[in-house]
């Protein structure tokens, strides 16, 4: 009987729930004529907001957060949402949160994708429907090449910052013997090759390691670049690797100077390597200090997110900024949204901003910095001079 | 292939393989002194290893040592390593006790088939890292300078180093007295008899529970001095690192004859050589393919391993 009783109660829930489900249906599907009104209208972050590069992805999320933040108190009457998609970092899983992005009318446009490799594998699909997205941080050139009509950064890619890191170890360094290392991902080996190009003969010599939290012991490497004498060495690649590299580097003894991209550019690299073998290492980045913001803008996201904006949360704010003002502007379908991004012309906190034809941030726009580690702390050292 | 780059220093590519090998000898002992006992393949052994790593980090960080702090003098030195060691070796201990409690022995009581013991393996194994993950927010944590890396000597033309000498000689004397004790003690005399045939050393009067435990026990310890090894050795520990250490360490028991603990120690020293040889002939990408190419060969020739199989069987 109780039994009976139990399976009538269970029916009944299960009932219920389809019904619910029909309902829950019915209301979505009224949001999609609802889409012309720009209220309820969201953006999404995607990036690594957890795994083995979370902590970059944690940074441009922060500004992404303090643009929908401050845009909300201002249109009070009509709430902006932020969608965070957390890629990991890995390309597997792009296309299945690309699909996500798409399947939600609301989301109007996306930050992001943060890094390359998920780039090459979400903007696709981003393309074929339309959906507006600026990366506050994929550098690797090839994206621009892609004929994807939706693609957009906010940053200078590797063939502007390669080149000046290759400047910075010639001119400022002014180091003879350059050993090249990378981790073969699109980044660091995109990198890895334009520092090369500019260096030429004074490359004695390369290397590939595993990137990707794959690799902790790098003696074969050390031993290598201990006995070509190499008085630099440049890293392609990102934060984890190379706090690794850099301590195996000194607790051999090597203290040749270490140069990386962007993809290092994190207090996570200083936590890896120790602040003792990290001290002196030179990070470059197609971007000015995040701390050398315009405006409020560093007050602003420690009231909001607790702690110190790093790299790219002042790009990502100002992506999210371009996004926000054509809602504002009542850009409020996908198509209008594309063309208010395609046509913008502005001012942020980092830079300024337009575009090319293919979504390049316009060259006269980029500036690539120097960044040293000093005492712990990454601290700017000097803008590169552009040839 | 860079001949000049290994042969130039063919000497430091041999010490640091060396290192690299005895970490991985260390931690393949749990391995195979599990499977020699159970048939089983402990696949979270590798968190048993990560459990001590952090370990040791944690307990030097209760004693005021961070990331950047560095020991100096000798008696000091040693302190911290005996602490750190101590630490480590009863947190991987305990750690592989809670799993053998926990994954392994309510199966066994139930007669379970061999593929749930590799789930639960796998489970557990993917639950502890994952905690430690979450719990460290995926960062890397800074392991301080215990040792400093200083030359203490120079062999046909290589350096080696206090860390590296460590690193090696601490494998080996516990591998020395791991052997002895399986060999010479009462209870390395229970292991052994247990790994022959359970049942029939349960009707000579030995308790099969806890001779298992014991087995957990001795392989969690060796793990956990071979986690504070890595942490003075890489200087970085990353929640993440255990599961490819795990899989090399499985090989290095494998490649030596799984069940064996003196093929342990030569599959790990061989596979590190291996390794390091190949990164510095073909590239540091190229030294997994390597490595797996050779192990596969060598099972073709000799499918126990180089040593064969043999816990108490070849001995007994």
């Amino acid at each position: 009987m109780r039994q009976k009783f139990a399976r009538l109660v269970g029916g009944v829930a299960i009932a219920a729930l389809a019904m619910g489900g029909v309902t829950a249906c019915k209301s979505d599907s009224g949001t999609d004529e609802a889409a012309g009104d720009s209220c309820g209208a969201k953006i999404a972050f995607f990036g690594a907001l957890t795994g083995p590069a979370a902590a970059l992805g944690v940074n441009m999320n922060g500004g992404v957060k303090l643009a929908i933040d401050k845009y909300n108190k201002e249109n009070a009457d009509c709430q902006v949402t932020l969608v965070p998609l957390d890629s990991q970092g890995n390309p597997e899983q792009a296309p299945a949160l690309a699909q996500q992005a798409l399947d939600d009318a609301k989301i109007l446009g996306i930050v992001g994708p943060a890094f390359s490799g998920e780039s090459e594998a979400a903007n696709p699909f981003f393309s074929e429907a339309g959906l507006v997205h600026i990366s506050p941080s994929a550098t690797r050139p090839s994206l621009a090449d892609q004929g994807w009509k939706t693609f957009f950064r906010a940053v200078g890619n590797d063939y502007s910052q390669g080149p000046a890191a290759g400047r910075y170890i010639k001119d400022v360094l002014k180091a003879e013997k350059v050993y090249v290392v990378d981790d073969q991902s699109a980044y660091g080996a995109g990198l890895a090759d334009e520092v090369k190009k500019v260096l030429g003969a004074s490359v004695v010599g390369s290397e590939k390691v595993q990137g990707e939290g794959k690799q902790s012991d790098f003696s074969a490497t050390v031993t290598k670049v201990k006995s070509s004498g190499a008085t630099a060495i440049f890293y392609g690649g990102y934060y984890q690797e190379a706090g690794l590299i850099r301590k195996q580097l000194t607790a051999a003894g090597v203290t040749a100077t270490l140069v990386a991209g962007d993809g290092v550019n994190d207090a996570s690299y200083i936590t890896g390597a120790g602040a003792a073998a990290a001290e002196g290492t030179i990070l470059t980045c197609p971007c000015q200090p995040a701390t050398e913001a315009r405006g409020s803008f560093v007050e602003d996201f420690k009231a909001l997110n607790g702690g110190e904006p790093g790299t790219y949360s002042d790009v990502a704010f100002d992506a999210a900024n371009i996004l926000l003002a054509g809602i504002k502007a009542g850009n409020t379908s996908r198509d209008k949204m594309l063309e208010f991004v395609k046509g913008y012309s502005g001012e942020g906190v980092a830079a300024s901003y337009k575009f090319t034809e293919t979504g390049e941030l316009d060259p006269t726009q980029v500036k690539v910095w120097a960044y040293k580690v000093v005492g712990g702390q990454v601290v700017p050292d000097q803008e590169i001079p552009k040839s | 292939m860079d001949f000049n780059a290994l042969f130039s220093d063919f000497g430091g590519y041999t010490i640091t393989g060396l290192t690299v090998g005895a970490i991985y000898a260390l931690v393949a002992l749990g391995y195979t002194l599990v499977y020699g006992v159970l048939r089983l393949i402990n696949f979270a052994h590798s968190e048993v290893f990560i459990a001590g790593a952090f370990a040791a980090i944690w307990g030097w960080a209760a004693f005021g040592l961070d990331r950047d702090s560095v020991v100096s003098g000798f008696g000091s030195i040693m302190l911290y390593l005996l602490v750190g060691a101590l630490i480590a070796a009863v947190a991987s201990a305990g750690t592989a006790t809670v799993i053998e409690r926990v994954a392994y022995r309510p199966l066994r009581k139930r007669n379970a088939p061999p593929l749930a013991f590799l789930i639960t393996a796998i489970g557990a194994s993917i639950a502890i890292a994952e905690a430690f993950g979450i719990y460290t927010r995926r960062l890397p944590v800074g392991a301080p300078t215990v040792v400093k890396n200083d030359v203490l000597f120079e062999v046909f033309g290589a350096e080696v180093t206090v860390v590296q000498l460590l690193v090696i000689g601490s494998a080996l004397a516990m591998m020395v007295a791991l052997d002895l004790f399986i060999n010479r003690s009462r209870i390395g005399r229970g292991i052994r008899a247990v790994a022959q045939d359970q049942n029939t050393a349960a009707l000579m009067g030995i308790n099969k529970d806890r001779i298992i435990l014991v087995v957990f026990i001795i392989g969690g310890a060796m793990a956990g001095v071979a986690g504070m090894l890595y942490d003075i050795r890489i200087g970085t520990l990353t929640y993440s690192v255990g599961f490819l250490l795990g899989l090399k360490a499985f090989t290095a028991a494998v490649l030596g004859g799984i069940g064996n603990l003196r093929g342990a120690l030569l599959g790990g020293l061989l596979l590190g050589l291996v390794e390091n040889y190949a990164s510095a002939l073909f590239g540091a990408n190229w030294k997994d393919l390597v490595a797996f190419v050779v192990l596969v060969v060598l099972l073709m020739f000799r499918p126990t391993g180089l040593l064969g199989e043999s816990l108490g069987r070849a001995r007994a």
